[in-house]
């Protein structure tokens, strides 16, 4: 099971409402969460290296993740699952909501993007395999499978950590796992008569209630401007006035 | 208003700094008392390194086989096990914290703030999004427990001087066998100073163009006793490994000096060093996005720059 959050693209730069309320987000580009997107594309070269049953990749959210959902289609995926709803979970429902289709789906392994880069938060993979009891791998750029037993090697602050795990577990992805290839036409035409089913969430979960209020979106405190300075001899003497260095 | 339990980070050996950085968002709002679950196998000097941390009341100590790495599965049965007792459960924003703290929450049934940069009451907390983009204020009263990350680059750690008492705890919790620690392939850096935590940082990114040039900003660092760090097209290009690499999906840093080679200045990047004293900037594009963010920038090709610059600063 490959999880797929819709996102604004990466190349956007948002800005911030001026009331505060929100982001001015009408109209940007949409995309797959570029980690989830390698969580997408390590699940397809599981099954063509070791075989997998089936790929089901799974939205959470607003009609408009189909879009996302066929582009999993057309990468590969066999078919998809949009859990429908209006409302921006925060991870914990989510948690939640993907260990409710975990149990009507028996995967033996989920994987999804580390973060998703919008809500920046690091939290949905670790919370489904604490919910249900399973291993995690989380940061993961490396992952071989033997039979019931995966090994990852995950990218933590101190270098690469090396972890052994049983099946099925969670799987979270770092940048380096892979590089998602590339959609080609006729497969975007092939997904088009794949299955995707659409299920409303309160017909998998009713526990999805927000424990945080925001209640202000403000732009980050911006920097002084700085200088240009013509060479290597006014930089030192800049840094040396400045007692840096 | 409750206690504050911090997991402490550490590599089997020393406590990271990052544990003293969630002291000092703790000590920045009233509450009951601030106490630090120390895991670890053998590991009493690490709690007593814990309990000299300024502001620190107790050390809870679970000194057991199964702590040897600080694997998630295998610890947040155990902080969630003591957390019932506080109403706040910290750990630093690190791959360590990020790792854990969201596994401890589901397990006590409550949500996860991550990498919180402030908060006035300890109730409501500023936490970025978008790649810090924007900065969203968060109220958290409705949870019983907050369970959190702490962006430690928000903080400055916090002093030593403290007395507390160290209660050693036994496992209270069923620990899960399906997990199991293989190995830690770390670089020990060149016995330079640590990434996270350095004063002065010189970075290089794709344009250095090789493993064998990056030697150059190696070079620099050395001659300011500054830490290496890299963009992730420097890390992806095989220059340098992916402990260096500085970001939204690296390391978030806050030196005193920035120094940045050969780098376009992403937003992804620059959302790791916005909270740098100083960001200097060398590129050959005058029109990169570094520079909008640069204190001083120099337009100069690095293979240029840097040399002159290494002799200049010569030792
Ligand atoms: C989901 C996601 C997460 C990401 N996370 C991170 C992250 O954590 N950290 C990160 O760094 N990036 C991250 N990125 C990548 C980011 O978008 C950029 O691609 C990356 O930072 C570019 O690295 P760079 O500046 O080294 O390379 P480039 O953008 O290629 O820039 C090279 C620069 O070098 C300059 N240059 C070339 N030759 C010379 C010369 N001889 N002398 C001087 N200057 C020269 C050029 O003018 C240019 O500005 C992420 C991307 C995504 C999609």
């Amino acid at each position: 099971m490959v999880c797929l959050k819709r996102v604004v693209d990466y190349n956007v730069r948002v800005r911030v409402k001026p009331d505060g309320s929100g982001l001015a987000l009408d109209g940007v580009k949409m995309a797959i969460n570029p980690f989830d997107e390698i969580a997408l594309e390590e699940a397809l070269r599981i099954r063509e290296r070791d075989g997998a049953e089936e790929i089901v990749a799974v939205s959470i959210g607003s009609t408009d993740c189909q879009q996302q959902l066929r582009t999993g289609l057309a990468m590969g995926a066999d078919r998809a699952l949009l859990i429908e709803t209006d409302s921006d979970l925060e991870p914990l429902a989510v948690a939640r909501t993907l260990k409710a289709l975990v149990d009507r789906e028996q995967p033996d392994l989920v994987i999804m993007g580390k973060q998703a880069i919008d809500g920046d938060n690091n939290q949905t993979g670790q919370m489904l395999a604490s919910l249900w009891d399973r291993p995690q791998a989380t940061f993961t750029s490396e992952l071989t499978i033997d039979g019931e037993v995966a090994t990852a090697t995950r990218e933590v602050d101190a270098g690469l950590e090396v972890i052994e795990f049983d099946l099925p577990a969670v799987v979270t992805t770092d940048l380096r796992l892979n590089e998602p290839r590339y959609v080609k036409l006729p497969d975007i035409m092939k997904a088009k008569k794949k299955p995707l089913d659409v299920i409303a969430i309160d017909e998998i979960t009713d526990d999805t209630a927000p424990m945080f209020a925001v209640t202000n979106v403000a732009p980050p405190a911006e920097r002084a401007k700085g200088i240009i300075v013509d060479d290597t001899v006014a930089l030192v003497a800049a840094l040396n006035d400045k007692g840096l260095i | 208003m409750g206690r504050v339990l911090i997991c402490a980070e550490h590599d089997g050996e020393r406590l990271n700094l990052s544990t003293a950085k969630c002291v000092s968002c703790a000590n920045s709002f009233a509450n009951d008392g601030i106490d630090i679950a120390v895991l670890s196998e053998n590991g009493g000097a690490i709690a007593s390194e814990a309990s000299a941390i300024d502001g620190v009341s107790k050390v809870l100590h679970i000194d057991s086989n199964d702590n040897g790495a600080p694997l998630a599965a295998i610890w947040a049965p155990q902080i969630a096990a003591l957390a019932t007792d506080y109403s706040h459960v910290f750990g630093p924003s690190t791959t360590f914290g990020k790792d854990l703290m969201p596994r401890v929450a589901a397990l006590l049934g409550t949500g996860q703030l991550s990498d919180i940069m402030s908060t006035t009451d300890g109730r409501v907390f500023q936490r970025p999004i978008y790649a810090g983009n924007a900065i969203v204020t968060v109220d958290a009263s409705a949870c019983s427990i907050i369970v959190a990350t702490v962006r430690t680059a928000s903080y400055v750690a916090a002093e030593e001087g403290g007395n507390a008492t160290i209660e050693h705890r036994a496992t209270e919790a069923e620990i899960p066998s399906h997990t199991r620690y293989v190995e830690l392939k770390g670089d020990t850096g060149g016995g330079r100073p640590d990434l996270q935590t350095a004063a002065r940082v010189v970075s290089g990114g794709r344009a250095l163009g090789s493993e064998d040039n990056f030697k150059l900003i190696y070079d620099l660092a050395d001659r300011i006793d500054a830490a290496v760090g890299a963009s992730r097209a420097a890390v992806d290009s095989g220059y340098v490994a992916n402990d260096l690499q500085v970001g939204q999906t690296g390391k978030i840093i806050a030196p005193d000096l920035y120094i940045a080679i050969g780098i376009s200045g992403a937003i992804q990047h620059l959302t790791g060093i916005k909270d740098a004293g100083t960001i200097v900037a060398i590129n050959k594009d005058s029109e990169a996005p570094i520079f909008e963010v640069a204190d001083f920038g120099l337009v100069a090709d690095l293979f240029d720059a840097v040399p002159d610059l290494i002799a200049r600063l010569g030792r």
